[in-house]
């Protein structure tokens, strides 16, 4: 066991910062939460920069035109992106961890040179097509029908929880081929573009007041048989392919800020006053934003272990649903600890003191974490049966 | 960076498990309660093993290992619930003559713990207290002690003593300060080897359990919990192993926040599964026939030394945002 950076690991830590420092205070400042076409272009940009300096897919193999890092460098991108207060991927989030990899994993050569390379451009923006107002935890029950019509399918149903849906020129879509077959065996994956006639985009309002998803509504939108990935009723091994890619790497840049914001909350608790003492001199509320901490330090090295284990044997080892539960639940309880510390500024997302409304909006968004990319439930589930072998 | 085993750490941990499993069935550990909690011959095997002496010099006996071997080794030994002041004669090997080679036994506690609970009064050779001024071998003589008739964990026997701490000075005040961090490390190590032990038994008997005409694995209720002992116990081992790496490898920096983390979470891993596994066990498990209880004790005493979870949570608090 060796927690040491290797000497490649730091020269290349060196020259991202390098890097990350010029490259910064070109880039257009964050916009307003609700302004997508700013964002859109704020995120393709970083992502065009990224590209053009040789850091764009940094966890794809080279041979597809990512960076082909290996999983520590991998590491030391997302702390020091993180750590700088660079961009995370954004509109690109799609793109770049679900539906480029499935592509890489799973695609003809045509399909991988008509969209790898854009994606990578910051060109391509994604989302996801997979949820369903009726098929959520049990995404097999989907029921978005494709219906074969010549060289085209036919479909029409709904989809939601779609990230970015407004800003998206193509969708990683779920649809029913074969009503019949067992509900696993009649799924295909297919590449759906945006602007296809009976495409509908209505964007849903979520508890922070912002419209980060959307519902999809699909009218007899005709879809190219050459879109699809994979074969005809294998969508749902294909999907799987995504979701391990959701589950693995998805999670390391969030908690890489999960620490940097429990160190703000400590310089915040510091300053603010309870009477004549500070939030801080509350022995029990210290105490469990130091237990908190320790948390986040072990899933860390939990991080680590896992990423050294898919280094040595190829495959990502069980870390991936054990960080995702527990990371996603801590994060709420650290959200928790913000309040209190925060007292009565909780009262507003606006900034009552500097970035005290960055935590009362944290605070909500990280609500959605235990219940996307597969619920807590969801995840004990996975650990009893696949890691623990207990029966259904 | 390659934070997995190598596969000399594999080999070790493989014997030491081997070696518990021969050595201490569950039936010879329980007959330790009888035998004030040590059998000096299976005492000295664990000596032989290099359970105390792994991490001494070659030159003194040793094997010249790390802490993080002595974390490997120590989590098989709480596995296996193996019985005794292990940590103790472990930290004094070097320091105490006949530690190392097993053939004294040593005991000890933290100066500030009152009133003086002695574990293993009966078989141990040397009782050391450790404070800031240093390691003190304590006279025994001057030591006011009246014996537990009920210890909480029958495998911990205890005296409540009184009187005097200090005796002959045994190490300096670095030899303390180096012995809270290896002792909660090597403690932390034990008490993950138990939160695996028991999500392990758990799973057993959930799959075998029949009710409702089912394994009782099967309902959600139960493999929920027993998910959530799996990691917790997972989560505790990258920060125990983290914590030993980090004593071994000064570039790391100082090791206090990682020791602190290590030391909280695997008695909170070890705590928590332990009342998991008493629930998931059923009636069964609020028998003393089955195994659950003596785990569940041994947590909780071993949450008691080398720091509690609220002075380890507190540790981490204040290395915070400095």
């Amino acid at each position: 066991m060796d927690l040491l950076w290797t000497e490649d690991d730091e020269r290349f830590r060196t020259e991202l910062r390098a890097w990350i420092d010029q490259a910064l205070p070109k880039l257009p400042p964050a916009t307003k939460r609700e302004d997508w076409d700013a964002r859109r272009a704020r995120d393709t940009t970083w992502q065009r920069m990224l590209y053009d300096a040789g850091y764009a897919g940094i966890n794809w193999p080279a041979d597809f035109g990512g960076r082909g890092a290996a999983l520590s460098e991998q590491l030391v991108f997302y702390e020091e992106i993180t750590k700088a207060g660079a961009p995370d991927v954004g509109v690109n989030f799609v793109g770049l961890l679900h539906a480029g990899p499935t592509i890489i994993a799973e695609a003809t050569d045509e399909q991988r040179a008509r969209h790898l390379p854009a994606i990578l451009k910051g060109e391509e923006v994604w989302c996801q097509g997979f949820s369903e107002p009726s098929a959520g935890s049990d995404l097999a029950s989907l029921r978005c029908r494709a219906v074969r019509d010549g060289d085209d399918y036919v479909i029409s149903g709904q989809k939601i929880w779609t990230s970015f849906a407004q800003v998206s020129d193509y969708c990683e879509l779920l649809v029913r081929t074969d009503p019949d077959a067992p509900k696993h065996k009649g799924i295909t994956w297919l590449i759906l573009p945006m602007d296809a006639p009976g495409v509908d985009v209505r964007p849903l309002r979520t508890v922070i007041g912002s419209s980060e998803f959307s519902e999809l509504y699909l009218d007899d939108v005709r879809v190219p048989v050459a879109n699809r990935v994979g074969a005809e009723n294998d969508g749902w091994r294909v999907a799987m392919v995504t979701f391990s890619f959701e589950r693995g790497t998805s999670l390391v840049s969030e908690m890489v800020e999960a620490r940097r914001q429990l160190d703000e909350l400590v310089k915040v608790a510091k300053v603010v006053t309870r009477g004549s003492a500070t939030a801080w001199d509350d022995v029990g509320l210290r105490r469990e934003i130091g237990h908190a901490a320790a948390e986040l330090d072990a899933l860390w090295n939990m991080v680590k272990r896992t990423v050294s284990e898919a280094a040595r044997t190829g495959v990502p080892g069980v870390g991936a649903s054990v960080v995702k539960l527990y990371y996603t639940e801590l994060i709420q309880r650290i959200g928790d600890l913000a309040l209190r510390v925060l007292d009565r500024a909780s009262l507003s997302l606006d900034d009552v003191f500097e970035h005290s409304g960055h935590f009362v909006e944290e605070r909500l968004r990280v609500l959605a974490l235990t219940i996307a990319a597969g619920s807590s439930q969801i995840q004990r589930n996975i650990i009893g049966e696949r890691i623990l072998g207990l029966p259904r | 960076m390659d934070f997995t085993l190598t596969d000399d750490q594999v080999a070790l941990q493989e014997g030491v498990r081997k070696l518990c499993e021969g050595r201490f069935p569950m039936e010879r550990v329980r007959a330790l309660a009888d035998a004030g909690g040590v059998d000096r011959d299976l005492w000295r095997e664990l000596a032989d093993a290099g359970v105390f002496s792994l991490r001494l010099a070659e030159a003194d006996g040793g094997a010249g290992l790390g802490t993080a071997e002595g974390a490997l080794v120590f989590e098989e030994l709480g596995r296996a619930l193996v019985p005794g002041p292990l940590v103790w004669t472990h930290l004094a090997a070097g320091l105490v003559p006949g530690a190392a080679e097993g053939e004294r036994v040593v005991g000890g506690l933290q100066r500030q713990e009152e009133p003086f609970l002695v574990e293993y009064p009966d078989a141990i050779d040397v009782l050391l207290a450790v404070d800031d001024d240093g390691v003190w071998e304590v006279d025994r003589s001057r030591l006011s002690a009246r014996p537990v008739s009920w210890p909480l964990d029958p495998l911990t026997p205890a005296h409540v003593a009184g009187g005097l701490l200090r005796g002959e000075r045994r190490g300096v005040p670095g030899d303390a300060a180096r012995w809270r961090l290896e002792g909660a490390v090597l403690t932390g190590a034990y008490l993950l080897g138990m939160a695996a032990a028991l999500t392990d038994m758990s799973v057993t008997y959930a799959k075998e359990r029949q009710q409702f005409d089912k394994p009782i694995g099967s309902f959600q209720a139960i493999k929920h919990i027993l998910a959530d002992m799996f990691v917790r116990t997972e989560v505790a081992r990258a920060a125990v192993y983290a914590a030993a790496v980090n004593l071994d490898e000064p570039a790391l920096g100082p090791p206090g926040r990682a020791v602190a983390g290590a030391k909280l979470l695997a008695g909170e891993a070890a705590t928590l599964n332990g009342k998991a596994a008493t629930q998931v066990h059923g009636g069964m498990g609020f028998t003393w026939e089955v195994d659950v209880h003596l785990y569940l004790k041994r947590a909780w005493v071993l949450d008691t030394t080398f720091g509690t979870a609220d002075d380890h949570a507190d540790a981490v608090a204040g290395l915070l945002g400095s």
